[in-house]
């Protein structure tokens, strides 16, 4: 049964699909946020998040539980991240160079071994129907939110808190910003970004884990439209601040439901470009809030790409 | 408080004596340090002078436990004791003050004390650590804004920070190195006055590293002096005059002297109309109402870091696009190209050279070369005239004295003294009728500072009209011949050279007035 809202529908489609879409995109620009902060960048979070996705399907398949898949996916995850902080710690290792090599290694190592899990039907993660108030189908259906969803804005709260308020917070915040000072307080940069990019990787794989045992629901060599690079640009977007990567990709699953929601009410024209709104809108922004005079003051003092 | 120094093995309560005897540090073949002994009694503050390269830093890391001395002993309280790292330094109760700042820029305050313990818990209760702090500054002579990023402080407040820091820590002998070189002359009266304070009372004992007779006899009790890494002299200030200890410092060695300034008069070569652009934080405005340098004279700005010198700089050189006003050299408006830089013959040496003027890994003759290498004679090159730029490199390197291996070296391998005078070389080569200048003398030794010196004095002479912008007011006073304060962005005093007052400058560069 289908209760005709009409326009209302664009609203309540976006909102759903803001909750839908955004959660992988919250998960690694978290995990992302806190490699930066400790003064590392990995790009490779766009292929460790596609082998989340291909690993977690495969051992939710394996063992018929959807949790399963997702710590194995974390796991994997972290391995990838802890082989990123291993090889920076060398000398004359670019960061980015090797983020790279590992986004195309990972989603290669995906599709080698997902091979045989395109056919077969593994189990969901659970939702949580938050929508039973209602009557309409509509809002039902947005606010069917997954535990994930819920989890990872719990989780970007964390990390915010854990940054103030706790030594290990500290700790990644002054390596990040000054390595000569971590060095005088004893602190071991390296350890400390390796387990930063350690973690940062196993939510990317949660990530990953989310988009093939949830949304969309299955695992497949397309199954990721960029969003593990996207999260990263939106780490820049949010100021390194993790609550604000949580609003961010909010506002950028939001954006990537318009095109969809255009769609089913009836606007044919042109909705292939409302797909593009997501990338546009994270264009635009960057733009409007770069400046050539004017220097980052939020962005951690070691970035490669800052210094 | 009292739980930072529960933690520490034997946490001394009273100022510590310290001595050093017959300390050698060996590098290869190189002898940094040789057969060093000074003693600094308890509760005592000493001063170590030297050039750079004297082996100050030297000794002081040895101390800390930075490096391992070749041989020689160190005593702290009468033991002999054996310092294997900067963590077995700290916890005899001995801590440094870097000349570099040791804060972490984008924590606040008390969140840079609180992480610099060696006992941070695992959560931190900042309730109870807030009442620790405030209790802690209770007892200190001096205030520091604790919940502000330390990078938004200034520098006079960031080094006091780093001093508390270090008191927090509990230490009780305390190395200064340099810790008034970013300070305005009111800053570092205040900054030494306090350490003077609790030297006296018996809390701390100060060993400080200084190139500034006036902090020497100001606050100090007493001296020593290192030269090429032996120890040259030393005694009470009191009996001691700063002629004595230069001559101590630099030995038998001949300066250049600056050149005789000669009297000129010439055209206006620069003029800043109501020029208008944010700073690097967006935030602020730089504004420069007036500023007229004319040809051969001199004109000193002068400021504490982070004044909009930078900024200035970088308006002047057309790396900052200006919202108002106008840039005129020559009466003509400005725009900083390569072509009107050369039709104009303005010429920059800006600071930090090797950042800001070379391409680091090119070699010293591409780098020399980079104002001709794509023309001679007012016509446009197409090809590379390598000979012509080994020719022209070779003459430059060997009337500037740039010490370099080849002409074929990356310039980064050259020190910073060397790396100065090559693009001195190429700056000042050919017709100047402007130059500006930014920190010419910064981290460089006496004799490399005297000839950079006299270079722009000799160019002056010859009718340049030079723009020098300096955070060292001495270089300001000895080369200037009009003299203006930047303070927030603005020019705020200006008075002609020969009537300055250095009280007077120093208020408007701390801006108060």
């Amino acid at each position: 049964m289908t209760t005709d809202i009409g326009l209302w529908g664009v609203p309540l489609a976006i909102l759903g699909g803001a909750i839908r879409v955004s959660t992988p995109f919250i998960f690694v620009s978290v995990g992302e946020a806190l490699t930066e902060r400790s003064g590392r960048v990995n790009l490779g979070l766009e292929g460790t998040l596609v082998f989340g996705a291909m690993s977690g399907y495969a051992v939710a398949y394996q063992t018929n539980s959807a949790w399963i898949g997702l710590l194995a996916a974390a796991f994997f995850g972290m391995l990838f991240g802890l082989f990123h902080g291993w090889i920076c710690k060398l000398p004359k290792v670019n960061d980015i160079a090797l983020g790279i090599a590992l986004m195309i290694f990972g989603s290669g190592l995906a599709f080698f071994f997902g091979k045989p899990y395109i056919q077969p039907v593994a189990p969901h993660l659970p939702a949580i129907s938050l929508g039973w108030w209602s009557d309409v189908p509509q809002v039902q259906a947005a606010l069917r939110v997954n535990v994930l969803f819920i989890a990872g804005i719990a989780l970007a709260i964390a990390a915010s808190w854990m940054l103030k308020n706790t030594k290990v917070g500290l700790t990644i915040r002054v390596a990040g910003d000054s390595a000569d000072a971590a060095r005088a307080l004893g602190i071991d940069v390296n350890r400390v970004r390796l387990w930063s990019t350690a973690a940062g990787g196993a939510l990317a794989g949660i990530g990953g884990a989310y988009l093939s045992l949830y949304y969309p629901g299955s695992w497949n060599e397309g199954i990721s439209s960029g969003q593990g690079l996207m999260a990263v640009a939106l780490v820049i977007f949010a100021r390194w601040s993790p609550i604000n990567c949580a609003y961010a990709s909010l506002l950028f699953g939001g954006a990537g439901a318009l095109g969809p929601a255009l769609q089913s009410v009836g606007v044919t024209q042109g909705y292939y470009l409302f797909y593009a709104a997501p990338y546009v809108l994270t264009l635009g922004l960057l733009i409007a809030t770069s400046s050539t005079t004017r220097a980052m003051t939020s962005a951690p003092g070691e970035l490669s790409i800052t210094k | 408080m009292n739980h930072v120094l529960d933690k520490t093995p034997h946490p001394p309560t009273r100022a510590l004596s310290l001595e050093t005897l017959g300390m050698t540090m060996r590098f290869g073949n190189f002898t940094a340090l040789r057969d060093v002994s000074i003693k600094v009694p308890a509760g005592s503050f000493h001063v170590l002078l030297g050039e750079n390269g004297a082996g100050k830093s030297t000794l002081v890391k040895c101390i800390m436990g930075f490096y391992q001395p070749t041989s020689g002993q160190l005593t702290v309280d009468g033991r002999e004791v054996e310092v294997a790292h900067p963590r077995a330094a700290h916890d005899l109760g001995l801590g440094m003050v870097y000349q570099h700042f040791t804060l972490v820029p984008s924590l606040t305050a008390a969140e840079n004390l609180v992480i610099s313990r060696a006992d941070v818990p695992a959560k931190i209760n900042w309730a109870r650590e807030r009442e620790a702090l405030a209790a802690f500054m209770a007892t200190m002579p001096f205030q520091v804004p604790l919940d502000v990023p330390v990078g938004r402080l200034a520098a006079g407040e960031k080094q006091k920070l780093e001093l508390l820091k270090q008191l927090y820590l509990g230490r009780k002998f305390l190395i200064l190195d340099e810790p008034t070189s970013v300070l305005t002359p009111s800053e570092s009266d205040e900054l030494l006055g306090m350490v003077r304070g609790l030297t006296t009372s018996g809390d701390l004992t100060c060993l400080m590293i200084s190139h500034k007779f006036r902090e020497v006899t100001a606050f100090a009790d007493e001296v020593s002096v290192l030269r090429r890494g032996e120890y040259a002299g030393g005694g009470k200030v009191a009996d001691l005059s700063t002629a004595d200890m230069a001559a101590m410092m630099i030995g038998e060695k001949e300066l250049v002297r600056s050149a005789k300034r000669v009297e000129t008069s010439g055209n206006v070569v620069l003029e800043v109309k109501g020029a208008k652009a944010p700073d690097r934080s967006g935030f602020k405005t730089i504004e420069i109402g007036d500023l007229k340098v004319k040809a051969g004279e001199i004109v000193g700005i002068a400021g504490i870091s982070g004044n909009g010198q930078m900024e200035l700089m970088q308006m002047l050189a057309g790396q900052r696009p200006l919202d108002e006003g106008e840039i005129r050299v020559k009466d003509t408006p400005y725009k900083a190209t390569r072509t009107e830089a050369r039709k104009f013959n303005v010429r920059y040496l800006p600071e930090e050279p090797l950042k800001n003027a070379c391409a680091p890994k090119m070699t010293v003759a591409e780098n020399i070369f980079f104002r001709d290498f794509d023309a001679r004679g007012g016509k446009n090159q197409f090809w590379l005239d390598t000979r012509r730029m080994m020719a022209e490199a070779a003459r430059l390197v060997g009337e500037y004295k740039v010490k370099t291996a080849s002409l074929a070296s990356q310039i980064a391998s050259l020190s910073g003294g060397n790396v100065q005078r090559a693009v001195l070389a190429r700056e000042l080569t050919g017709e100047v009728d402007l130059l500006v200048i930014a920190n010419p003398c910064f981290g460089l030794d006496f004799s490399a500072v005297a000839e950079i010196r006299a270079r722009i004095m000799a160019a002056r002479n010859a009718g340049t009209a030079v723009l020098l912008i300096s955070e060292d007011l001495d270089e300001i006073l000895e080369l200037s011949d009009r003299i203006l304060v930047m303070s927030e962005g603005h020019i705020a005093y200006e008075t002609p050279a020969a009537s300055a007052e250095i009280g007077e400058i120093g208020k408007y560069m701390a801006g108060h007035h």
